[in-house]
């Protein structure tokens, strides 16, 4: 029997980034929030501190802190000629559970998005002429300068260390020179580098590049934030992507927003609850609360006048297909835009090996490391290239755990004595060059319900069905090619390339950054939500995080994660508590 | 939006329907009154977490047995509902309750004499705003003899005073006003001066001169730069009791609940009078701990690697830690008591920081217990004591196997 | 944070009806959802999530035969030399055991429903085996294939030579199992020695850190900010386990 709870204003499913930020605003606003978690309750010091944080076996490759496939896992294939699988362990990427989310895990890396990533489609077409048949790229329905201000609140939420390269219009030295213009400088200063990244800013500096160093959520010092909260700072302990922080010194949730969030009266935090469905009205025009269970099998019904989907991506596009909202996309009409341009990230990376270098991998940190951004987006004339987008380059110095972390010369067996010398002999004396791409969306590129494979809860489970394109192996071959040549430069012993070639696999780890399926746009046809991440379907309906994202550019997500949440936020309470109905006519 | 303006509406509704007792036109009195409630910390010992304020039941360990505290809401069967202002000013001011029998010294009485029949009126007008709350706390349960109340009466004799505050004229008014709160309603002694042993505050020359609290150390308010806050300004003071913690230190353990429920509320001017009191008090010279023990090398080895790896994460390798986050141990009067307790507990169970407003994060110590040997404990807490130009005795392995839970 | 609205708190506790005892309440019934907000996050001194201490020996879930064969191959997959132990000595034998005879041996956070078609390699792990039924299996079927391959001798009573070959055999997928897929198998096999050997010793294997020491990694340090500038420099750091200052006192005190 469905058990019916009192009502409350906001009810958030799921409870990291984007739910606190969601969480905070809104009872700043006076409204009563109810966030509902899967997981359970997770704090620094008592659950992830300096004494039990740094377990490579445990948290890396017994995924403590990420989802658990026995409960609600998907299902994925390459293409629509072969029966989509379940994915029954973790590989490619590493969706978080428990409060705080995916966030309490991230590296750090805080971009912004380049102004022309905001109108991808009208942008290339214009530079390029019309794109392929099947790209289904299209703009975001927002501009960059819309966006610039809530960007400047989540990177000062956070404490993001780095160099600003355009201030207001004004090119800064040292910074990124391609970005939008900033409003103001991030609020902390870059981190300390370690050698790697300064071989690498040199010789990309000497081919006439521009290094600059990563804009961090690794504290470069303390910081204080706009709402009082305090980080320590970072300690470069290399124990930090996949890693929860010991010592307060990456932004999360716990470390900005949830000291002051869980103060407040008019909000409360409900954990081992999972969302099942959006609940809707009778009419079908609004979202009447959401149906969960807990982990004793206990279902309730929580009425709430507005909803929030603020879990991972995958799960807030799962919810929108069980719960039968909006129209789900068909890859053979191109009707319909649930689950539509799905999309990923496509990375690769050249192994640097030195003799007479020295280089201690394990000081480290998520987002440690100089950046070049000379081939992101469209910095550089695509014409000719056969692809468009780009990524950056980096060398970072993120960790030298050793069960991950132990690169091997061309040509080293997977085992036996001579992998054991090569990994001797290189850990400490390797760095590697990586690059970063961005995925254009594509018509055969989709998340739909799986005819065979259920979840525990007896759902269909989200069915991907996602390969790289020749746009993204032509991108990556490309920015393999540069990565290549400034290695080259850095002038190590030898080298080896590791091109992303043949179609994706869900197996290795390749990053967290899956995006689309709740696309955002400019009308209920090209899209599941409008600018402020509201649902054309159901004006009280919100959906967040990186779902929005149209394609997915060259960056890590989440900075524009954060900045979107901001951008609902304030739209819910300027305009949507003043006039409850949708914000963009249809 | 209806409903949702609806949903605030049924909460104020609730509200509005329990009962409400008061109905003079007292809003100023109940404000002082609830001013000098807080000054006074009702709710740490009144107040049981998850429960309804200062509806009582709260149980305190004493060393001859539990007391519970009593329900200060308006109940008339268990509260002080059927109770006058001259009851609650007699139980306040002599310690004796409304059917005449004597309360055990647990009840702050011996300085709550001290406060002025004006304000004691307020506290009672403020508690008798609050909506009564049906609670009957439990009989006390106390070893033999002391459960007879009647005894009391010759604990008093030794140890009690029945003297409302009077001003020193050749004293400045903030002295003046900072003694009447310190030594009256905030009891500060209860804790920061030593006890004897039938669990009275020392008088003399030990007053101030630190105590216990619920297992750690209240340190010394009459300390010098090592032990206790002699180089610490009034400002540094304030700045404490209001905020929770300063460039020195965060408070935590009993001290945090005392900010949380009670300092952070205080007027600046009252703030600063409580600092001017505290300050005149007069001062140990501790700055040098005399004799220290030798500290043999494994010892001094073990110490300096468990805090390279455990420790300057968040103390810094130099001590210094990060100011109002991750509180310095250079320097610390809590590090370098030359009674270790605090320090090995704080190691073995972890601590948490107080919120404030202008401090929110409740920046946590994570607890060592699991990881760390008596031996590798008493190490490192030797260690911090004597880093960083610290000055303490060594701290023994057994002695943090008798802390050790 | 001061509260001084009477009000605002009533409200929270209308809202939150009876739940606002619930936390204590619940604690000793771990399977229901539990509520927070309104007094910051919980907390309590003494609270941590201490790592699980593997028992050295671990035998726990091998059998003999099973023991014999993992001690072997994982020497083979990483073998001693002149310089630093192999994996066996390294213990990583009581490493696989600990783990497989626990969550992840049971595939607790795996999606492990059916059907089970054979899939693409882009698909991953496809076997309905949990890795605890999966390396009972492939150990019997890698000593079967051995018997009739080898003159009726198991893995373990192979040459080198002769035990590389089959590894290699497995890894190549030129030898085929009897109802388990050989590089499914092969492929867990081999990151889980990688796991046990380089991994906290606290799991069983990495005894003393000698792998750590072996490379050159610090172990589980969480400050080396002293050590960001000291560029090209060899730091030559003694290495300490997540579980104390060695793996050896934390074992020491528990048992």
């Amino acid at each position: 029997m469905v058990k019916k709870l009192p009502p409350v204003d906001v009810v958030l499913v799921g409870f990291g980034w984007t739910g606190a930020i969601m969480a905070q605003e809104l009872t700043d606003e006076g409204l009563n929030v109810l966030a509902l978690e899967r997981g359970v309750w997770r704090d620094t010091s008592t659950d992830f501190s300096v004494t039990n944080a740094q377990d490579e076996v445990r948290y890396r490759w017994r995924s403590e802190l990420f989802e658990e496939l026995s409960r609600n896992s998907l299902t994925f294939r390459n293409d629509r000629s072969q029966t989509a699988l379940p994915m029954r362990k973790l590989g490619s990427f590493l969706p978080g559970t428990n409060v705080g989310g995916s966030g309490v895990h991230w590296n750090g890396l805080c971009w912004r998005f380049l102004p022309s990533d905001f109108n991808a489609r009208s942008h290339n077409e214009d530079r390029y002429g019309p794109l392929p048949e099947n790209m289904t790229v299209q703009d975001w329905g927002i501009t960059y300068d819309e966006l610039e201000p809530h960007y400047d609140k989540f990177e000062y939420l956070c404490g993001i260390s780095g160099k600003a390269g355009n201030l207001n219009g004004e090119i800064q030295p040292g910074g990124n020179p391609f970005e939008g213009p900033r409003s103001r400088d991030y609020p902390n200063p870059p981190m300390e580098m370690v050698y790697g990244p300064t071989l690498f800013a040199d010789a990309a500096a000497n081919l006439g590049y521009h290094p600059f160093p990563t804009p961090s959520a690794n504290m470069s010092q303390a910081y204080t934030n706009p709402l009082g909260v305090g980080l320590a700072p970072c300690t470069y302990c290399g124990f930090c992507e996949k890693f929860a922080c010991g010592n307060y010194s990456k932004a999360t949730a716990q470390t900005t927003i949830l000291p002051v969030l869980m103060q407040k009266p008019n909000f409360t935090l409900r954990t081992e609850s999972m969302v099942l469905r959006v609940l809707k009205s009778r009419d079908g025009q609004h979202a009447r609360g959401v149906e969960y269970v807990d982990t004793n099998g206990d279902v309730y019904e929580q009425p709430a006048d507005i909803v929030v989907l603020s879990a991972y991506v995958n799960h807030n596009v799962h919810l929108m297909l069980v719960s039968d909202i909006g129209e789900p996309y068909d890859p053979d009409t191109g009707q319909g835009a649930v689950g539509k341009n799905y999309a990923y990230q496509i990375t690769s990376g050249v192994n640097l090996f030195y003799d007479d270098k020295v280089f201690n991998p394990f000081v480290g940190a998520g987002a440690l490391g100089m950046i070049i951004d000379d081939f992101n987006g469209d910095n550089f004339d695509h014409t000719g290239l056969g692809f468009i987008g780009g990524g950056f380059l980096v060398q970072s110095q993120t960790n030298g755990r050793p069960i991950e972390t132990h690169p091997t010369p061309e040509g080293t067996p997977r085992w036996g004595a001579g992998w054991k010398k090569a990994v001797r002999e290189n850990y400490l004396s390797s760095i590697s060059v990586g690059t970063h791409g961005a995925v254009m969306s594509h018509r055969g590129n989709y998340l739909d319900l799986d005819p065979t494979y259920r979840d525990v809860y007896g759902r269909p489970m989200l069915r991907m069905t996602f390969d790289f394109t020749d746009n993204e192996h032509r991108m990556s071959n490309y920015l393999t090619d540069r990565a290549v040549e400034i290695a080259k430069e850095m002038n190590p012993r030898e080298m080896k390339v590791n091109r992303r070639t043949g179609h994706y696999s869900i197996v290795p780890y390749q990053t967290t950054h899956n995006t689309g399926g709740t696309i955002m746009g400019s009308n209920p046809r090209n899209s599941v939500v409008n600018k402020y991440l509201q649902s054309w379907d159901m004006p009280n309906l919100f959906v967040l995080g990186a779902g929005a994202f149209p394609q997915n550019p060259g960056y890590n997500p989440t900075g524009t994660v954060g900045a979107l949440a901001y951008q609902a936020a304030q739209a819910i309470r300027e305009q949507y508590l003043r006039a409850p109905g949708p914000l963009v006519q249809a | 939006m209806k409903r949702m303006l609806l949903s605030l509406g049924v909460g104020t509704v609730l509200v509005a329907a329990a009962p409400a007792i008061a109905q003079d036109n007292d809003w100023s009195e109940i404000q002082r009154g609830l001013y000098l409630v807080r000054a006074g910390d009702c709710a740490a010992c009144h107040t049981v977490k998850g429960q309804a304020p200062y509806s009582g039941g709260y149980s305190l360990e004493t060393p001859f047995g539990t007391i519970y505290s009593a329900n200060l809401t308006p109940d008339q069967d268990t509260g002080l509902g059927s109770w006058s202002e001259a009851d609650f000013y007699r139980a306040m001011n002599e310690g004796i309750s409304k059917d005449g029998s004597h309360l055990y010294p647990a009840f702050p009485y011996t300085h709550f004499t001290y406060a002025t029949r004006d304000d004691i009126d307020a506290i009672f007008t403020y508690l008798n705003s609050l909506d009564p709350v049906r609670n009957r706390v439990p009989e006390p349960d106390l070893t033999w003899p002391l459960g007879w109340r009647f005894l009391m009466t010759g604990w008093n004799v030794m140890n009690f005073e029945d003297e409302t505050f009077q001003p020193d004229p050749d004293r400045s008014e903030a002295y003046n006003r900072g003694k009447y709160l310190v030594e009256g309603l905030m009891h500060c002694g209860m804790c920061h001066s030593p006890k004897n042993v039938i669990g009275a505050e020392k008088g003399g020359d030990s007053r101030f001169t630190g105590g216990t609290a619920e297992g750690w150390l209240a340190p010394p308010l009459t300390g010098g730069p090592r032990e206790g806050i002699g180089d610490w300004s009034e400002e540094d003071l304030v700045a404490f009791l209001k905020e929770g913690r300063n460039a020195r230190t965060i408070a935590f353990g009993p001290m945090a609940d005392v900010v949380k429920h009670s300092t952070q509320y205080m007027r600046d001017d009252d703030l600063q009078a409580i600092a001017a009191y505290i300050k005149a008090l007069p001062e140990n010279d501790d700055a040098d701990a005399g004799e220290t023990d030798e500290i043999d090398d494994d010892t001094q080895a073990l110490g300096e690697l468990i805090y390279a790896t455990q420790c300057s994460a968040c103390h810094a390798s130099d001590g210094s830690g990060v100011a109002h986050m991750l509180p310095p141990l250079k320097g610390s009067s809590f590090v370098q008591a030359d009674n270790p307790q605090s320090v090995v507990k704080l190691i073995l169970e972890g601590g948490q920081g107080v919120a404030t407003d202008q401090y929110p994060t409740q920046h946590a110590m994570p607890s060592f217990a699991w990881k760390l040997s008596d031996d590798e404990v008493a190490a490192v807490a030797t260690f911090v004591r004597n880093a960083f130009g610290n000055q303490a005795p060594a701290v023994s392995a057994e002695e943090v196997a008798d802390y050790r839970h | 944070m001061p509260k001084s609205s009477k009000t605002a708190l009533d409200r929270r506790s209308f809202l939150r009806g009876s739940l606002v005892a619930a936390p204590a309440v619940l604690a000793a019934k771990p399977a229901e959802a539990r509520e927070y907000g309104g007094d910051g996050g919980p907390w309590e001194p003494n609270a941590a999530r201490p790592p699980t201490v593997a028992p050295v020996p671990s035998n726990q879930f091998f059998t003999d035969d099973e023991r014999r064969f993992v001690t072997a191959a994982v020497d083979r997959l990483i073998p001693p030399d002149e310089e630093w132990p192999g994996a066996a000595d390294l213990g990583v034998p009581d490493f696989l055991d600990d783990q497989l005879a626990g969550s992840f041996g049971r595939g607790d956070r795996w999606y492990m429903q059916g059907p089970w078609p054979k899939g693409t390699d882009t698909q991953g792990y496809q076997s309905r085996f949990a890795p605890a039924g999966l390396y009972r299996r492939a150990i019997a079927a890698i000593d079967d294939h051995c018997r009739s391959a080898f003159d009726g001798q198991r893995f373990a009573e192979l040459s080198a030579e002769q035990q590389d070959d089959v590894l290699k055999g497995l890894d190549e997928e030129t030898i085929e199992l009897e109802g388990v897929s050989a590089k499914t198998f092969f492929d867990l096999f081999l990151q889980n020695t990688i796991e046990g050997f380089f991994g906290d010793p606290v799991h069983g294997g990495n005894r003393d850190m000698i792998a750590w020491k072996m490379i050159g990694f610090p172990g589980a340090r969480y400050d080396n900010r002293p050590y960001v500038s000291r560029h090209n420099e060899r730091l030559d750091l003694e290495p300490v386990s997540v579980a104390g200052m060695t793996a050896a006192s934390i074992r020491g005190r528990k048992e």
